[in-house]
């Protein structure tokens, strides 16, 4: 486990980056990391940052491409758009959520 | 007298109709297995049959030499189930009521959920080999190829047997190495994860074994449609690959009637206990095999394990004792590697495939997460073993139903 500081503020992080304590995210600091990856965030970008986090708070999961397409928020090519190469894996690090597991 | 009923008489449910018969009282208990299909295949030998090793006849039995004779069958599809009403709807109309339900309706592949998979070529110059029309079709389509673009293609994770097509891949480099057209077929490896593999140990060599057998690996594809007119796979960040011949592994989802009475997910996986094998929504149901949602593989070995484990946890049920969570997650595949050899790997929830020996330590005799030809002839040798002891719902010696770390480098 790290620290890195991000948009001022002492953030934990594991070593691909990702948020090891949700908490500690704030819209800043998802500006922030979304700007290390290149990617400026727009209402769009919100729409899907937004429900990846109600998902996990109700599920404790995140939710597949799948589920998230299927919630009518996004389709997948505006996803594939928003969020270029591995739009969760951007998508849930920018939210400060863990990676995707891998699938089996 | 009370009902067991077992939805899916496939891998899953007829090791749990063999197993249950045997733990429970003739006088109390009754127990029905319900599938609409007659035939029971072999679904490992699916693999063999484009590369003319198996032929449709050496994978097909009957599903009822399989079911013990105090088991009811019913030939038949399931209408719906009706869990807040402990009863199932078959289509001829009958109503069936249980105690206990038991779900193992398993997964199929949907090619009508990859855009344009089924518009053109399909069956012609597009194929799966999960299905036994699929493979024989294969098998008539490459005998007489000329050579070209073979282009094995994964259109999005989870999918029943993750290795299987790795070793298609590697059967396919031995099969034209051996018709002496190795130099005319180009062989590429599609998926949508970022390796060879889920799995990073294994995934490591199992990438490397592609680039030994000149196999281009295409990593991170997301496929968005497949232009048959123009043979190509089209991906969502607009990534293309051409084809002459496509073997796709579509969409798996599990059974309708999982959809049709809400009991799954998006995918109509149901949602399982992962240790303990009970339905998070129903406790006199259970699920086993390729039908729960779980994060193990979806593989044969996998619903033996679990039928050890669901047994005991039916009868702690039915005892009104707590369920055990005894369910590790545990699988163990054979991986096909081409040129009569193999490599076996053996893995769980929180242990990933490593090297080492198996099933006993250092004398093994297989060798895990390695190539050699005791791997090949034990996976060949599983045909009877699946028929004779793993469907009988026995024990397969020396191999327990939760994973060993022993002799394992970790």
């Amino acid at each position: 486990m790290a620290t890195k500081n991000i948009a001022g503020v002492n953030i934990d992080v594991n070593e691909e980056g990702y948020l090891t304590n949700h908490a500690q995210w704030s819209r800043e600091i998802g500006e922030a990391i979304a700007k290390e990856e290149e990617i400026k965030l727009t209402e769009q970008h919100w729409n899907v940052l937004e429900f990846l986090q109600k998902e996990v708070k109700e599920n404790g999961a995140l939710p597949t491409i799948r589920r998230l397409t299927k919630s009518g928020i996004v389709d997948t090519k505006t996803l594939y758009q928003l969020f270029p190469n591995g739009p969760l894996k951007k998508a849930s690090k920018i939210a400060g959520l863990e990676k995707p597991a891998s699938c089996v | 007298m009370k009902k067991i009923l077992i939805l899916g008489a496939g891998t899953a449910g007829t090791i749990m109709a063999n197993r249950l018969v045997r733990k429970l009282d003739r006088k109390e208990w009754s127990i029905t297995i319900i599938d609409q299909h007659a035939k029971h295949y072999y679904q490992p030998g699916f693999l063999f049959i484009p590369f003319e090793m198996y032929t449709e006849e050496d994978v097909t039995r009957n599903k009822t030499d399989f079911i013990p004779k105090n088991v009811e069958y019913i030939q038949e599809s399931i209408e719906i189930i009706e869990p807040d009403k402990n009863r199932i709807k078959l289509n001829n109309g009958v109503t069936l009521d249980y105690y206990i339900l038991i779900i193992a309706t398993g997964t199929n592949i949907v090619p009508g959920e990859v855009d344009g998979l089924l518009d053109s070529g399909w069956g012609e110059n597009a194929f799966d080999f999960y299905t036994v029309e699929g493979s024989v079709a294969l098998a008539r389509c490459l005998k007489d190829w000329k050579g070209g673009k073979l282009v094995v293609h994964i259109a999005e994770m989870p999918i029943k047997c993750p290795v299987a097509p790795l070793e298609f891949t590697f059967l396919a480099d031995w099969y034209f190495s051996k018709k002496e057209m190795r130099d005319d077929v180009e062989i590429t490896y599609v998926t949508p994860l970022s390796g060879a593999f889920t799995k990073p140990r294994a995934s490591g060599v199992l990438s490397h074994l592609l680039e030994n057998k000149h196999v281009k690996l295409v990593p991170d594809f997301n496929i968005m449609n497949v232009d048959g007119t123009a043979k190509k796979l089209v991906s969502f960040d607009e990534k293309t690959v051409d084809y002459d011949i496509l073997v796709s592994i579509p969409t798996n989802m599990g059974d309708s009637v999982i959809e049709r009475s809400g009991m799954g997910d998006e995918l109509n996986y149901v949602q399982t206990q992962k240790h303990t094998l009970q339905s998070k929504a129903h406790e006199n149901i259970f699920v086993l095999g390729d039908a729960t949602d779980l994060p193990s593989s979806k593989a044969g070995s996998v619903a033996h394990f679990e039928a050890e484990i669901l047994t005991e946890n039916i009868l702690q049920f039915i005892q009104n004792k707590p369920l055990k969570e005894d369910f590790d997650g545990h699988a163990n595949c054979f991986i096909e590697s081409g040129f009569g050899k193999g490599f076996l790997i053996d893995f769980n929830y929180d242990v990933e495939p490593v090297e080492g020996k198996f099933p006993l330590p250092i004398i093994g005799p297989m060798a895990l997460l390695k190539e050699s030809r005791m791997n090949h002839f034990s996976k060949l040798a599983f045909k009877w073993i699946y028929w004779n002891i793993l469907l009988r719902g026995w024990p397969i010696p020396m191999i327990t139903a939760q994973m060993t770390k022993l002799g394992k480098k970790l």
